[in-house]
């Protein structure tokens, strides 16, 4: 016993210098920021069937692009989202696709609303508004942050000690970020 | 000449940074110029009363440019880096406005953003604040933008106890680094002092490197410097000791843990953040 504890005491100092601890800090970093990328997508999914609705009051003609919006919405609930989503490339991907889907069909629905007057004008309208452009922000200032964590985790499996402890410790796994497509990076920013 | 060459190559790289987030000296950071003395000392007076009551911070900034930047970018980069409102409690708001590219923005605090909603904030815009930019009245403006914000957050804030403040993870990660570090310092002496200096010198580097990435170059050599001098001292101590386990009783590297990060609260006199986070919620608009 006497003899374990000075072997127990630098086993820990040294995986402690090795990043044993950091990279699972880093992971549940990772796990942190997509919740909240998580959150955000959802919010904006909450928030259209009280938009589509509003616009369909006053653009009746204008049901094929309110029809994108609401399919849009539709194809981004089948996909199962939640933290399982981070260990399958493939599914991250479609689920990236789906939503960038999404975010083109609201803002082609938000340029056709230009022309209706009326509605701009609606207290209704304009607090959804603020609402669907408050929760793009949350989006995006959610995917920047998971991608930060993202790569500080992913430097942090790679870097020297830390890949020795991770390949023979941890076995932790690279993190996809999200990237920057078409339509994403500059969300619906219509302006009345 | 080639040392000068250096130096303006810096300066562009410094220059070439993206508008930087103004220093948090007051509630009321008018760097546009846009108000009367007599509005700042009176939005002062009624934030300060709002912190004092409720815990709840709210700063204003008007700049004079966003030279370029996204508002909301920009905006969010002033949140991150001034932590309005309480930790724990993330119960802040920061009203942003560009002068010259006539948009403002109310940046919401996740404490706040059950109480001051996207909704309202764009309201709070749309109704009190932009009307009165167009008419010229940039007092008006603020003064009722801020008496609105003020009475919407009103009643957020349950006293509780304070949140704990949880250690920094930067402190964390250089409490690990200098543990390691000590190590090899002790390896390395043991084949040579020099070697030892040596190696406290550049660990110290990289270990500062690692923690404060944005460190500059100058106080990355004062660290290497002060590594040398120490990791010596070290591997003569150690040598001294024999190598043997005596060496663990000379510890002294306490100061070095790198927390000290945002201070809680304001005190007398000055004023800063309370360590509270932001997530993007608010709203924007423009006159």
């Amino acid at each position: 016993m006497k003899k374990l504890l000075p072997i127990a005491v630098i086993a820990a100092v040294v995986l402690t210098g090795c990043g044993y601890n950091t990279m699972q800090e880093n992971e549940e970093a990772v796990l942190a920021a997509w919740g909240d990328v998580e959150s955000a997508y959802q919010r904006r999914n909450d928030l259209i069937p009280n938009l589509v609705e509003t616009v369909k009051g006053y653009a009746k003609h204008e049901a094929d692009t309110l029809t994108a919006v609401t399919e849009a919405r539709a194809k981004v609930g089948s996909i199962q989202a939640g933290k399982d989503i981070l260990n399958d490339p493939a599914n991250f991907a479609k689920f990236q696709q789906a939503q960038g889907e999404l975010s083109g069909a609201l803002s082609r629905l938000m340029v056709v609303v230009e022309r209706y007057p009326d509605l701009k004008a609606n207290q209704n309208f304009m607090d959804l508004q603020n609402q669907l452009e408050g929760t793009e922000n949350r989006i995006n200032v959610a995917r920047v942050r998971y991608n930060e964590a993202v790569k500080v985790f992913n430097t942090s499996i790679r870097i020297f000690p830390n890949n020795l402890t991770n390949s023979i410790f941890l076995k932790l796994e690279r993190r996809e970020p999200f990237k920057a497509e078409e339509g994403a990076k500059t969300a619906p920013k219509v302006k009345f | 000449m080639k040392r000068a060459s250096i130096i303006i190559l810096l300066l562009s790289c410094t220059a070439l940074q993206a508008l930087e987030v103004p220093r948090l000296g007051s509630r009321v950071n008018d760097y546009a110029g846009m108000l009367s003395p007599a509005t700042v000392q009176d939005l002062e007076a009624r934030l300060a009363d709002l912190e004092k009551t409720d815990s709840t911070q709210i700063a204003v900034l008007t700049v004079p440019s966003l030279e370029g930047e996204v508002l909301e970018e920009f905006s969010i980069k002033v949140a991150d880096s001034w932590k309005i409102g309480q930790r724990g409690k993330d119960n802040g708001a920061i009203l942003l406005i560009a002068r010259d590219d006539r948009k403002l923005r109310i940046e919401v605090g996740r404490g706040l953003e059950g109480k001051l909603t996207d909704l309202m904030a764009g309201r709070i815009i749309r109704d009190e604040i932009t009307p009165r930019f167009r008419a010229g009245d940039f007092d008006g403006g603020v003064s009722a933008g801020v008496n609105a914000m003020i009475a919407t957050v009103r009643g957020e804030y349950v006293p509780g106890p304070d949140a704990g403040d949880g250690g920094s993870v930067g402190g964390h990660m250089s409490i690990s680094l200098l543990v390691t570090l000590f190590f090899f310092i002790i390896m390395a002496g043991a084949i040579s002092r020099i070697l030892g200096g040596l190696m406290g010198g550049l660990g110290l580097a990289a270990a500062g490197f690692l923690v404060f990435p944005g460190i500059g170059v100058i106080l990355l050599a004062v660290l290497g410097g002060v590594g040398f001098v120490l990791g010596l001292l070290l591997s003569i101590f150690a040598a001294r000791r024999g190598g043997g386990r005596g060496i663990f009783t000379g510890g002294g590297f306490g100061g070095f843990s790198g927390g000290g990060f945002s201070s809680g609260g304001s005190s007398f006199g000055g004023f800063s953040g309370g360590g509270g986070s932001f997530g993007g919620g608010g709203s924007s608009g423009g006159w």
